[in-house]
């Protein structure tokens, strides 16, 4: 009797996570893939990434994604990034120059420049750097990912990781000993409760 | 051979009332025997009681805010030659028939547009965008078609058999003979061209000479006719009066916009596309403003013009009221048709599109590519791009993020990973550098790339492991 009632639509099993269909990239890691719905990061929503130091490894964590993307003659797009993106590192990364585009907006208009960037259709990964995020911010970023079909993925500062958000995925980032530590903070699906840590390639000397 | 006739009955009145939407009525007089007489108005004046022939001064006292142009035969002129650059879109066969005509040998490129009544309802359309009131008519022989839209019959016929009956109900009006012809026909009782066909051929030519006769012949397709072809320009400039004084660069899109078929059609007559676009905007006692729209490659596309006009309108302020505006192509370049691939969508047009978009509303500088840069000086060996991409090789060793300039630090709390690289460069144009690089770790767990400099034994962190 237990197995009809589990077999029956009706139940929802915490052990199972959200299947999604061909809307995700594969992250390059595959212990992360393992934990996230549909195996990779989620196409046509807001991902935000939120760390407290900058170096620790928050960029070479999407490179693979964005290096699939770029050889499949796709835009990516980088709005207010903090520093200088550096061309030669990039390169070896894998990522196509002629498909980049840095956008460098004033604070009045970086949040536009994102929903542009998201909603066009023709970019189909957004890296950006915004501040003063606010629920009504983000869900437009949401919804203008989900009308272009887009990656965005978001880096905000990890005061901000007991903040609401109707980003799809949201992950913490903190260094930790062999790598870069991966607390999911929410996904598509039940919370996931141990820390995941990824070992970076490049990390072990150069 | 199939024939598309446009004619155009309002022409002088189209010439001003194109420029801005009005509810106020306007009208167009003419100089005629000494005084001044109504040539055209439009709906709103003729609700006030205005009326063609009436005097000018008679007009003015029943309509307060009247708006009275002279009328422009200059302009009538540019702009039926505006309006073969439009048709040109279509076909390359475009004949004029001034004053107010144009002829169309549509025969030869109905399959590219899908048909007869796909080329039609797109002429309509065209028509509509630039507020050209037009009358159409298709026969197989152009005189025919002419007829046939003089007389306001909007009639698509392809069958030379059937020439003759739908011709013969037409007022003889429409005929192009002088005015004794007409009377002298009018006179034996011919009150149409049916009647017209019935009289004896010699008795017709003997009274009333021989290009009536002609006229009949060359509309029934019994006599070729050789018609001249319109060339286009090699430049386009074309200029729109706007009869009451526009404000704000946002109404001046209004007028722009009765420009745009007329580009597009030149461009598809000449198959090229435009880098560069200059709106003259022409103001009472002032210089002209120009505003310049740039485009990341050569487009003829309608739609991505009409959309970078509109956001370069919409961030532009007018220094005073503007009266009449000059739409140019400054940058034409030869462009062919576009090659789609039939399995993945077109992704490289819209990514330049977007850019032109973030351009625009950000500034020119605030968007760019990145290029690398053949150099050992790290801060050297990179370029912002404004087009493609630059030479120089991909380096695993160098990191993802590059502060803009170097930042002073103290070494001691720092945990040195690998290195040192030594560059040593720039001895040639006074920028030299003598630095060791080395990958580090700071307290905090951020990878860094800092450099001791050997010159001074400063220390200075010049880029991120992200």
């Amino acid at each position: 009797m237990i197995e009809s009632l589990l077999h029956a639509s009706a139940v929802w099993r915490a052990g199972q996570c959200a299947q999604e269909a061909g809307a995700t990239l594969p992250t390059g890691f595959a212990a992360l893939d393992a934990l996230l719905p549909g195996g990779g990061w989620p196409r046509g929503a807001l991902t935000e990434v939120l760390l407290a130091r900058q170096g620790i490894g928050e960029l070479s964590l999407v490179m693979p994604a964005l290096a699939r993307l770029s050889s499949a003659d796709d835009w990516i797009v980088w709005v207010a990034p903090p520093y200088v993106p550096y061309p030669a590192a990039l390169a070896a990364a894998g990522l196509r120059l002629e498909r980049l585009v840095v956008a460098r907006p004033q604070a009045a208009d970086a949040w536009w420049a994102a929903e542009q960037a998201l909603r066009s259709g023709a970019s189909k990964a957004l890296l950006a750097w915004l501040r003063g995020a606010d629920e009504r911010r983000l869900r437009r970023l949401q919804l203008a990912a989900e009308g272009g079909a887009a990656w965005g993925v978001l880096y905000r500062h990890a005061r901000a990781a007991g903040e609401r958000s109707p980003a799809a995925l949201r992950l913490l980032l903190e260094p930790a000993a062999g790598g870069l530590a991966v607390h999911i903070l929410k996904r598509r699906g039940g919370p996931v409760s141990r820390p995941l840590v990824l070992a970076l390639p490049g990390v072990a000397g150069c | 051979m199939l024939w598309l006739a446009l004619h155009f009955p309002s022409l002088p009145l189209d010439v001003f009332a194109r420029g801005t939407v009005t509810d106020a009525p306007l009208a167009v007089a003419e100089k005629q025997s000494g005084r001044s007489r109504i040539v055209a108005c439009n709906a709103a004046a003729q609700g006030c009681g205005v009326g063609p022939g009436m005097s000018a001064t008679a007009a003015q006292a029943l309509a307060d805010d009247l708006i009275l142009c002279h009328r422009d035969r200059a302009a009538e002129r540019a702009s039926l030659e505006g309006l073969a650059l439009w048709a040109g879109r279509f076909t390359p066969s475009v004949s004029l028939v001034p004053p107010a005509g144009l002829l169309l040998e549509i025969g030869g490129c109905l399959s590219l547009h899908h048909g007869l009544a796909n080329l039609l309802r797109q002429a309509r359309d065209g028509l509509a965008a630039m507020a050209c009131a037009a009358t159409m008519a298709c026969a197989p022989t152009a005189h025919g078609a002419w007829l046939l839209a003089k007389a306001g019959s909007e009639k698509a016929l392809r069958d030379r058999a059937r020439l003759e009956a739908v011709l013969a109900p037409l007022p003889l009006a429409v005929l192009e003979q002088p005015p004794a012809v007409l009377e002298g026909l009018a006179m034996i009782g011919a009150e149409t061209l049916g009647d017209c066909l019935r009289l004896p051929r010699d008795g017709m030519a003997r009274r009333f000479g021989p290009s009536l006769v002609d006229e009949l012949d060359r509309a029934l397709g019994r006599v070729p006719e050789a018609r001249d072809f319109y060339v286009p320009p090699a430049q386009f400039a074309r200029s729109l009066e706007t009869p009451a004084p526009v404000h704000d660069a946002e109404a001046l899109q209004f007028a722009v916009r009765r420009l745009l078929p007329e580009l597009e059609g030149f461009l598809v007559r000449h198959q090229a596309g435009i880098e560069a676009l200059e709106l003259v905007c022409r103001h009472e006692r002032r210089d002209p403003a120009v505003i310049r729209v740039g485009f990341a490659r050569p487009t003829r596309e309608p739609a991505r013009i009409e959309l970078m006009l509109r956001e370069t309108l919409g961030r532009t302020r007018l220094a005073a009221p503007v009266h009449a505006i000059t739409l140019r192509a400054t940058a034409v370049l030869p462009l062919a048709g576009v090659n789609r691939d039939l399995f993945r969508p077109a992704g490289e047009a819209d990514g330049e599109w977007l850019i032109e978009r973030l351009r625009i509303r950000l500034g020119r500088e605030a968007v760019h590519g990145l290029a690398t840069v053949a150099e050992h000086r790290p801060e050297r060996a990179w370029r912002p791009s404004y087009q493609g991409a630059g030479e120089g090789e991909a380096n695993r060793h160098r990191p993802l993020w590059l502060l803009p300039r170097p930042l002073r630090c103290t070494a001691e709390r720092l945990k040195l990973e690998s290195g040192p690289e030594r560059i040593e460069s720039g001895w040639w144009d006074g920028d030299d550098i003598a630095r060791d690089y080395y990958v580090a770790v700071d307290p905090h767990g951020a990878r860094l790339w800092v450099y001791c400099d050997r010159a001074s034994g400063e220390w200075y962190v010049h880029g991120v492991f992200a």
